[in-house]
């Protein structure tokens, strides 16, 4: 065997364990990402049953406020139609990275969240529903659930921001980028739907 | 445009940052009350009627009453200590935090994953309605805080019976008598000189043992099983 060879041996070992290297870490990444991206489905799953739950409630809560004389007709039919606008937009969890789909979703789903509260605070006016027990373990029920709904709200946007840190940091980005793994949207809190609206009497 | 998504993003997160300020206490007990009302006595029985709950199903229900949360969103507040005290145990996510603002007049129930079907949030709302205001308003404390927990240990005594911690002790229990008898086997075979030498190291072990257990907290301590939480519960106010 010449130099030469030994030479061109040792270059095509070393190029050899360059590409080995580097296809492992590729691969390592990839796995990583794929995680990340069920944990994503996962806890968007857990929001999803949340708002549904929460729609489910509402056809008792709807009956439950017509049958008490004169209460506020637009209020309830509020809610009743923003409970069909939600269950028309659904958003499975591939399209998570769809902004526009997001949005319509987030948007159908405050304002479901913001006719209820609407109906909540027009209760405090009837006192016949102040002391009706079925209906403070109803209002009970709704509570809890959209506290539920904000609970998964903010677990799951920790996890998508996981995700996109990872899709966008260097050197990951450029195997999310070959296997087209892309961003993925969060919720943005509105100004002031946190904070429950004030009544005066 | 993916800048400015970023910059909010941050922004959210930063604010949670900043909001999450106030420092969410270690319960080092099953009962736990910062304001003073309850005496001793009572902390104690409390504390230790929750571990016997706490040993015999796994459940595990923690009180805590403090002056105030100082406007602090009460459910965040609540969840945030439950998640940082991990109560409940592993899998089952079994605990229940009973929670008292005394100042504030707020009180909340936050129960676990594991719980909320058989402490729901209309059955946990009914509770601190009917069950623990009526005494609230006549600031029985102690009666109403006894209340409660009563009744969230009748709604949820049923669910769970296998007790992780119980197959732990199991699995200790065969290992410490293996030991135990590899001692005695020693001690009889190469003890016949010292004659009652090996029942002097007997009760030495166990003594020593049994004395290790109980000086880990005064009588009850509470260490959280990693229960997770997902907002189930219900607040009230009196």
């Amino acid at each position: 065997m010449t130099n030469g060879t030994k030479i061109g041996c040792g270059v095509g070992i070393a190029i050899l364990v360059v590409i080995i290297g580097a296809v492992l870490w590729g691969i390592g990444i990839y796995n990583s990402l794929v995680s990340l991206d069920e944990e994503v489905q996962q806890s968007w799953s857990q929001v999803e049953n949340q708002y549904q739950r929460r729609a489910d409630l509402i056809p008792n809560l709807v009956n439950t406020v017509k049958g008490v004389a004169n209460f506020e007709k637009e209020t309830y039919t509020a809610v009743a139609e923003a409970r069909s606008k939600v269950n028309q937009i659904k958003l499975t969890s591939d399209m998570l990275n769809d902004p526009q789909a997001f949005q319509k979703f987030q948007a159908a789903q405050d304002g479901l969240g913001s006719a209820l509260s609407r109906l909540l605070v027009t209760v405090e006016r009837y006192p016949e529903l102040k002391a009706n027990e079925n209906f403070l373990q109803l209002q009970a029920q709704l509570e809890g659930t959209e506290n539920r709904i904000s609970v998964e709200r903010r677990k799951f946007n920790l996890v998508v921001q996981k995700y996109n840190t990872k899709i966008r940091r260097f050197p990951d980005n450029f195997i999310a980028g070959i296997i087209g793994f892309r961003e993925k949207q969060y919720f943005k809190s509105i100004e002031g739907a946190s904070k429950p609206p004030k009544v005066k009497f | 445009m993916k800048i400015l998504h970023s910059i909010l993003f941050i922004s959210i997160v930063f604010a949670q940052l900043v909001f999450a300020q106030p420092e969410f206490p270690v319960l080092k007990k099953y009962a736990n009350d910062f304001t003073g009302t309850l005496n001793y006595t009572q902390i104690n029985k409390i504390n230790s009627a929750l571990k016997a709950f706490d040993d015999s199903t796994s459940n595990q229900i923690v009180f805590l009453m403090v002056k105030s949360i100082d406007g602090y969103p009460l459910e965040m507040y609540t969840y945030e200590t439950a998640k940082k005290n991990k109560i409940g145990t592993k899998g089952n996510d079994n605990g229940v935090l009973f929670f008292v603002a005394k100042n504030d007049r707020k009180m909340r129930m936050e129960v676990g994953y594991g719980l909320e079907g058989a402490l729901p949030d209309a059955l946990a709302s009914s509770i601190l309605r009917n069950e623990v205001r009526p005494y609230f308003r006549r600031n029985n404390y102690y009666q109403g805080v006894v209340a409660g927990l009563n009744a969230i240990i009748a709604a949820t005594k049923g669910e769970y019976k296998i007790k992780k911690k119980r197959q732990n002790d199991l699995n200790i229990v065969p290992l410490f008598w293996i030991i135990f008898l590899i001692i005695i086997f020693i001690r009889i075979k190469y003890g016949r000189k010292g004659g009652r030498g090996g029942m002097i190291y007997f009760g030495g072990g166990l003594g020593g043992g049994f004395g290790g257990g109980s000086s880990g907290g005064f009588s009850g301590g509470f260490s959280g099983g990693g229960g997770s939480f997902g907002g189930g519960g219900a607040s009230g106010s009196w």
